[in-house]
């Protein structure tokens, strides 16, 4: 429970941290790869030193999902379904978000299990 | 295209939007964190490249660059929109540099030090995303 109320904690710390700094880089196109940045990842690693084996499966799991298919289902058609057809961000992002999950699961059923 | 750092952009977000950003940023790895205790580490690690910075980030730009336009007397919702997509190509570039970080991480971490693997692979993620971006800049 504790590691859950720490990560909780540092997790919106990364976030916040990489999103800050996308907020001051100029050109946005290169704001835009801190939008991608590892932050969910990077504030785990206290649970690395408890458990050996699960952050190798861990990085499996990221290693199958952070590949094509993320950038396929939630960046390039996020960015010409938005100019396209005049959508809102906030719409585009929210329908995306299980777009990625919905791959993410499909390549790690195909790829893991 | 030089690479600036502009540190007044930081005055342009609200204390509201700060505190969306730390709320989703908390709840995402939590999240992960459950579903890993859960369902075991292969599922939990579908949720550490969570694109938990993206989503938040471009609601935000939209919302300031149509300010922006509309403050200057001008329809500013299309200028919102291209500039999300100009940072959504950025977060595409970004994600193949995720590839290069799982790989390291996959790959060390069971031999080295979770620190200095971490450290590692967050180096090797902003060096194989920044070679990309340069390479779009170029073609």
């Amino acid at each position: 429970m504790s590691q859950i109320l720490v990560r909780f904690l540092i997790g919106g710390m990364v976030v916040s941290a990489f999103a800050i700094l996308a907020d001051m880089l100029k050109p946005k196109s290169f704001a835009g790869l801190f939008g991608a940045a590892p932050s969910v990842a990077l504030a785990t690693p206290g649970s690395h030193r408890r458990q050996r084996r699960s952050p190798v499966c861990r990085a499996r799991g990221a290693l199958h999902d952070s590949g094509s298919h993320r950038i396929f289902c939630v960046r390039l058609p996020g960015e010409s379904i938005m100019t396209r057809y005049r959508l809102k961000s906030v719409l585009v992002a929210l329908c995306s978000i299980p777009l990625w999950a919905g791959m993410a699961f499909a390549v790690w059923t195909v790829c893991l299990n | 295209m030089q690479i600036k750092v502009d540190a007044s952009a930081i005055r342009q977000t609200s204390f509201y939007e700060y505190s969306i950003r730390f709320l989703f940023g908390r709840l995402m790895t939590a999240a992960a964190g459950l579903t890993a205790k859960e369902y075991g580490p292969g599922i939990g690690g579908l949720f550490l490249t969570f694109p938990a910075i993206f989503p938040a980030s471009a609601t935000l730009i939209e919302k300031h660059e149509t300010q922006k336009k509309e403050n200057e007397g001008l329809a500013g919702e299309d200028r919102g929109r291209k500039a999300v997509a100009v940072e959504a190509v950025g977060s595409a570039l970004g994600s193949i540099g995720l590839l290069a970080f799982a790989l390291l991480v996959w790959k060390f971490l069971p031999g080295h030090g979770p620190w200095t693997v971490l450290a590692a692979a967050t180096l090797a993620w902003l060096r194989v995303s920044v070679v990309l971006w340069e390479v779009r800049k170029f073609t």
